[in-house]
């Protein structure tokens, strides 16, 4: 018995000493997964074709604030209108990939903190100095700041324009409004540069299983984003989970008031489309957390995690759909619906940042420390 | 005291074993002390948390802000002192206390290997480890040659009790049967050469958690014979050169590979001298010419009693978990210090809802404002952490003007690839709970059963 132990450890330890020598055939990994796969799945048809998709909606805006300011009517600031929610629902799909240019540059806070400081964009403006790069003016900045400036600065249309045509700092509000335009679009196109030029592939190459590889790396991301923007940020926060009352004041596009939900299911769709691998605008699907977890589960033959993440989904979703388009509206009148569907949501937190997490193997917000 | 015992006692053998074991001991304790450093991890672990995890009864022991780096000074100063020899009794007791303090210091950063060190140095200042080959030596009336037996055979026993204690620990079926949780572990070293593959095999999983576990088992009594010792320690050499490129276990394979040495013959460690003598040019021969005939002093002490409570704790001590109703696992209580290396496989979520009793008002809390993620995390599947940072909040929110407070905790944990399930009753007011030894109520049902040690 001792012999036969220590002989398979033996066997372990030289197969591990000869590794070097034995491997002459790469190839030979066919029943292990394929994490690169995975990771080329992710980059080529999930990431990169979101940031270009939202790229263009992104330069749309801009065009459609230009028009707008040079041309401050009700009818180009209802246009302006319809391309801003179209590019804030696109932002919706590359949000969670906060990694590498995205992760330096600060992306999501720099495009999407909510409630906006609508004090601190009126100095800005009064002042007509500012320097968006600084963190001071993440919360004056982005789609949220935008939102403000077109629909929240007066409560009808002729009174908005009224602020680009007739008040005294009317040229003032117009290049801030540009500027904020610009100032995504910039962000955006210098990401996905960055992803078009040589990032693709060190992202796609970084296979290591190490805290730095590219799958624990994103996967992180990913849960972060799950639960702290999408649960807490869109849900949880205005409904009040994390403070003794309701804020309703808090929901995104507050001053839009009638896509909050719209912009909430399209971010669960986007979540919910990349654990399954789903390219983008199409129906294929490829390697993803999805089908990683169906490997890992015909080792440990246990639940099968993937399908109960892809009901919970499903159950959030349906939760989600029942909602208000108005999610202050929702809040006001009958928050229970609203802290149901976070407490759907929730679940999911805890079988990805749990559960699946542990299937893979991977470090939540890994610490480097030792272990034992 | 029998006969037999009272000869075993005054026996006496060569001082060389023990000199190598403090040589090495206090190298390494210098070297994981400036490895620590130059990781950030004091600074990381220790200054910059707002709040620290106390183990019961030791409340009282926090870090010094900016002063711990002080603390890490001294503590790697003694680890010198001990390896030359320098006033070995006050640097050992000076590195015991300082090491231990630091251990204590947030429970977070608990690692049995760090108990392992505490314990060793313990050990050590009761043994006349700087008899020979040590600056304090250089006082003839101090040196030895040869040392009692039983001195190097203390060392012998508490490695031989971490082996095998160890290896019972994973006498379990979680271990044995499912080969969890390195079916786990094992797959997501995909990247390593060759061995990558191997990782996804269910065959390898379970070869290396029994040869693992007979590894544990018997290179105890391996090391011990002569016959197999040079076999059992080329298996420590690679068993643990393993464990360090699979695993982040730092310093540890180190100083059990070095440790190992001790069950060698004085011929080997008097090798060991001489080449260490080369290197810093001292004269070996010179100096065991002086000293050769000198046998240890026998003064009566009390050593050998306290090294024998000691060792009679550490073989008890493990054991206390039996007190405990539930899976040991589960509610780890009792799973500390005993030995239980590399063993489960636990993750958990902890969200804590802070209540008005009188208004009903809540709201949930956001762990990141208090914790780092390393202290979220351990904090998220033990129970006595989770208490702690209950009453934290407790302390907190009523220092910010809450009232009636209550807090609740929805937890769930996953354990060795389980589907995760609730942790800790969600109807239980923490606040009112209180740690003791005691079997913790509030720790809801395992439903599930892991036969074994």
């Amino acid at each position: 018995m001792v012999k036969k132990g220590l002989f398979l450890l033996l066997i372990g330890i030289i197969a591990f000493a000869c590794s070097e020598d034995e491997s002459t055939n790469p190839d030979e990994d066919n029943d292990a997964f394929d994490r690169k796969a995975m990771l080329i799945n992710w980059a080529d048809n999930i990431i990169v074709p979101s940031y270009t998709a939202f790229n263009t909606e992104a330069s749309n805006l801009v065009t459609a604030s230009n028009s707008f300011t040079e041309n401050p009517t009700v009818e180009t600031l209802q246009e302006l209108r319809v391309t801003w929610t179209g590019s804030y629902l696109a932002f919706q799909r590359v949000s969670m990939f906060e990694i590498g240019k995205a992760e330096a540059l600060n992306y999501r806070n720099r495009v999407n903190v909510y409630p906006t400081n609508t004090s601190e964009i009126d100095g800005l403006i009064a002042d007509g100095n500012y320097d968006l790069s600084l963190p001071s003016t993440i919360d004056a900045q982005g789609f949220p700041a935008i939102d403000y400036l077109i629909n929240g600065l007066a409560s009808s249309d002729e009174e908005i324009v009224a602020f680009y045509t007739t008040n005294g700092n009317a040229q003032n509000y117009k290049d801030y409004l540009n500027m904020l335009a610009e100032t995504i679009s910039t962000l955006t196109e210098t990401i996905l540069n960055d992803w078009n030029n040589g990032y693709r592939d060190t992202f796609v190459d970084n296979t290591s299983s190490s805290a730095s590889g590219s799958v624990d790396k994103l996967a992180n991301d990913y849960v972060f984003y799950y639960e702290k923007a999408l649960r807490a940020g869109k849900v949880g926060i205005p409904a009040g989970v994390f403070s003794n009352d309701p804020l309703p004041e808090k929901v995104e596009a507050f001053y839009k008031e009638d896509i909050s939900k719209q912009l909430a299911l399209e971010a669960l769709q986007a979540t919910q489309d990349f654990f399954e691998g789903k390219h983008f605008n199409s129906a294929t699907k490829g390697e993803s957390f999805k089908t990683y977890l169906a490997y890992l589960n015909t080792i440990k033959n246990g639940e099968n995690l993937g399908n109960l993440i892809t009901a919970q989904f499903e159950t959030a979703k349906t939760n989600l759909q029942g909602l208000n388009d108005n999610f202050s509206l929702q809040i006001e009148n009958d928050n229970t619906k609203m802290l149901n569907t976070y407490n759907e949501l929730q679940r999911n937190v805890i079988l990805m940042k749990v559960d699946m997490l542990q299937a893979m193997d991977i470090s939540v917000d890994y610490v480097d420390a030792d272990g034992d | 005291m029998s006969t037999a015992l009272k000869t075993y006692f005054t026996k006496q053998t060569q001082a060389a074993p023990l000199a190598v074991f403090r040589v090495l001991f206090g190298v390494m304790m210098l070297v994981s002390i400036i490895r620590f450093w130059m990781n950030g991890w004091i600074e990381k672990l220790y200054i910059k948390p707002k709040f620290h995890f106390s183990y019961y009864g030791f409340e009282w022991v926090e870090p010094f802000g900016n002063y711990t780096y002080l603390l890490f000074i001294i503590c790697g100063l003694s680890a010198l002192f001990v390896a030359i020899g320098f006033k070995y009794r006050i640097a050992i007791i000076t590195f015991f206390l300082s090491f231990t303090y630091i251990e204590l210091m947030d429970k977070t950063t608990y690692l049995n290997h760090y108990y392992f060190i505490s314990c060793v140095s313990f050990l050590m200042i009761f043994l006349p480890a700087h008899n020979y080959f040590s600056f304090d030596a250089k006082n003839l009336k101090k040196a030895s040659f040869y040392i009692p037996n039983w001195t190097i055979d203390s060392i012998k026993l508490l490695l031989g009790i971490v082996y095998f204690y160890a290896g019972l620990a994973k006498l379990n079926s979680d271990w044995l049967l499912k080969a969890m949780p390195l079916k786990i572990w094992l797959p997501s070293k995909y990247d390593l050469p060759v061995l990558g593959d191997l990782m996804q095999q269910e065959w390898v999983h379970y070869a290396f958690s029994w040869s693992g576990a007979l590894y544990d088992l018997t290179i105890p009594f391996l090391l011990l014979y002569k016959r197999t010792r040079w076999f059992a320690f080329i298996l420590v050499v690679l068993f643990h050169i393993m464990t360090r490129a699979l695993f982040p276990i730092g310093m540890f394979p180190f100083i059990m590979i070095v440790s190992a040495l001790i069950f060698f013959d004085a011929s080997v460690h008097h090798k060991i001298l001489q080449f260490i003598s080369k290197a810093f040019k001292i004269d070996k021969a010179e100096m065991d010419k002086k000293i050769e005939t000198i046998f240890f002093q026998k003064k009566k002490n009390i050593s050998i009693t306290i090294i024998t409570v000691f060792l009679l704790f550490q073989l008890v001590f493990p054991w206390r978990y039996l007190a405990y109703p539930d899976e040991l696992f589960w509610t780890e209580e009792g799973y500390r210090f005993s030995w239980r290396v590399m063993l489960m496989e636990k993750a958990g979520y902890a969200q804590f809802k802070v209540v008005d009793g009188k208004t009903g008002k809540q709201f949930s809390v956001n762990n990141s404002d208090f914790l780092n993620t390393f202290q979220e995390k351990q904090m998220s599947f033990q129970p006595d952490f989770i208490l702690e940072y209950a009453h934290f909040l407790g302390e907190y929110f009523a220092s910010q003007g809450h009232q009636n407070l209550e807090v609740y905790v929805e937890s769930y944990v996953a354990l060795n690839g389980r589907l995760s399930q609730p942790f800790v009753d969600p109807t239980v007011n923490l606040l009112e709970e209180k740690e003791s030894f005691k079997h913790k109520t509030w720790i809801l049902d395992f439903n599930d059963e892991i036969k074994g040690l």
